[in-house]
């Protein structure tokens, strides 16, 4: 549910977490991005930091430049004077995966944990647009729902200490690539060559909160073309 | 003059690693702030051998670094008392010292505290990624080659000869941190206290809590009697942006002080250390013991008031 109002939470003396719902859904996070946006292009003096969410926004501040109740304000005040002409339209991106094998280790798992043939669930996995609803964990690492219910599957019982980079994993009804080798308890069905972290590069991840992402099954050969 | 070699690694203890005051901004791509754990310490530090203060140092963990000057520098060491020698003779801390080229600094074991920073005139010179000089252990970027210091490791500072004439600036000792073994850290409840039970409150705020072995650069692993949540709460919270120094409560009610190395998480959190006391967080070791007490906003305030008053003091009276 989106909330009327949102709600205020301190955390400590120089962060404030601004919920927009309760539950993870593509309104309550469209809202938050709005809000993220908003923020991020009026450059408030003070704030250091803000990392959107699925359904809250939080915002760093320094409390020896701006008053938590002037933050409160001005946050107030987007929250009711949003201009959404100048909210861009979230990108849709392709993320190109080679599915099963050695690439994608768990995919026979999940097949045979669902009852169809992994083709099925290479079907499924990408014949969905998925929204990336934040990005945390990992530099880089997008958290993707809604996955079709057909598929959706519990983590690992036992996580993996290392899962290389450019893995492509599920987990309950989410979905997500894992841009720099991690531990990590999802599934693992692909991977892809795309970098999704570099910190040289600016901005060091394609991806960004509220992008729309599709992902694309190609051959083993064609992998090098994709390379970025 | 540029960047001039400085200083040779002849061993690197088992965690030292190059740290500024943290990258800040980022958070929308994931990315953790890092940073030195005790900001006091670091900006005292780069003042005393005329840097500013939110250059990068060497955050040494615990013990075992060991260096050979290359050149003349100046240095300063702060923070955790390592016991730090120049050629074998020891070296007073919070004040800055030339250090000739073929001396040897070396640390041994803590007497008090947990990290030390080992401030050079002219700073570090490393590559700035993202606005900040700060290591990223876990994703492996920033810093010096984006990992920990090992064995033969050069590095190098901007202009060190400049910073010579510094020599000899002290922090008063009144204003020296002193570092027990029995933490009091001041927090301000939320953003989940509500999620609590009234006794799980009070067991967070009148309990002393171990810090247990299982604590590092991502957080303080804390052990102690359960804080319970109130019935029928689940495990997990959705997802959300986290700051150094808040505390969570995993599903075994044991305490978790999250460090600059994370930026979002699913637990709840009972309560946030004030801005003032995230230096102490550099400076707790396991088998210390920490307890917490509440205040309000505005006593944060006063306390960071007061924090930002002394460094303030120091550097205009320099």
């Amino acid at each position: 549910m989106l909330y009327e109002h949102p709600t205020y939470r301190i955390m400590g003396d120089r962060a404030l977490l601004v919920e927009l719902g309760d539950r993870i859904s593509p309104l309550v996070n469209k809202k938050v991005r709005e809000l993220f946006l908003c923020l991020k292009n009026n450059r408030v003096e003070g704030v250091v930091e803000a990392v959107p969410a699925y359904r809250s926004l939080l915002i760093v501040y320094d409390p020896l430049k701006i008053t938590l109740s002037a933050l409160k304000e001005r946050l107030k005040k987007y929250h009711t004077t949003i201009d959404r002409s100048e909210i861009p339209k979230p990108r849709t991106l392709e993320i190109p995966v080679v599915y099963g094998g050695e690439y994608g280790p768990d995919l026979d798992w999940v097949a045979e944990f669902h009852r169809v043939p992994p083709e099925e669930i290479i079907r499924l996995h990408t014949g969905t647009t998925y929204r990336v609803y934040m990005i945390g964990f990992t530099p880089g690492f997008a958290y993707m729902g809604q996955l079709p219910e057909a598929i959706a599957t519990p983590r690992r019982e036992t996580p993996r200490t290392a899962v290389p980079r450019g893995s492509v994993g599920i987990a309950q009804n989410q979905t997500g690539v894992y841009p720099v080798k991690s531990p990590g308890g999802w599934q693992i069905i692909g991977r892809t060559t795309l970098r999704l972290f570099d910190p040289e590069k600016w901005p060091p991840t394609p991806l960004e909160m509220g992008d729309l992402v599709k992902f694309l099954s190609i051959k083993e050969e064609e992998m090098t073309r994709w390379e970025v | 003059m540029g960047s001039i070699e400085t200083l040779e690694i002849l061993a690197p203890g088992p965690l030292t690693t190059v740290q500024d005051r943290g990258r800040f901004g980022f958070g929308r791509f994931g990315i953790a702030p890092s940073g030195a754990l005790d900001s006091f310490s670091l900006r005292i530090g780069n003042l005393l051998v005329g840097n500013r203060e939110d250059e990068a140092c060497l955050e040494i963990t615990l013990l075992g670094l060991k260096v050979r000057a290359l050149v003349d520098s100046l240095i300063a060491v702060t923070g955790a008392d390592l016991q730090p020698h120049l050629n074998r003779k020891p070296l007073q801390m919070w004040r800055s010292h030339i250090m000739k080229e073929g001396e040897i600094l070396s640390f041994t074991v803590p007497r008090s505290g947990c990290r030390a920073y080992l401030a050079l005139g002219g700073g570090i010179s490393v590559t700035p990624l993202m606005e900040s000089k700060s290591t990223n252990l876990s994703s492996g970027f920033g810093g010096f080659k984006g990992r920990a210091l090992r064995k033969g490791d050069i590095l190098a500072s901007d202009s060190p000869r400049l910073h010579l004439k510094a020599e000899g600036k002290a922090l008063d000792r009144k204003l020296i941190p002193t570092y027990g073994k029995n933490w009091i850290l001041r927090v301000l409840f939320g953003p989940q206290d509500d999620h609590f039970t009234e006794k799980g409150k009070k067991t967070f705020l009148n309990s002393s809590f171990n810090v247990t072995p299982h604590s590092d650069r991502t957080g303080i692993r804390l052990s102690g009697p359960v804080i319970r949540t109130r019935a029928g709460m689940e495990e997990s919270i959705i997802s959300e942006g986290v700051v150094s120094g808040t505390i969570q409560i995993p599903g075994d009610g044991q305490p978790i002080i999250i460090l600059g190395e994370t930026v979002t998480g699913g637990y709840r959190k009972i309560a946030t250390v004030i801005s003032a006391d995230l230096p102490l967080l550099g400076q707790m070791k396991p088998g210390e013991q920490v307890n917490f007490e509440g205040v309000s906003m505005e006593d944060a305030y006063h306390a960071l008031g007061k924090l930002e008053g002394i460094i303030k003091r120091f550097r205009e009276g320099l």
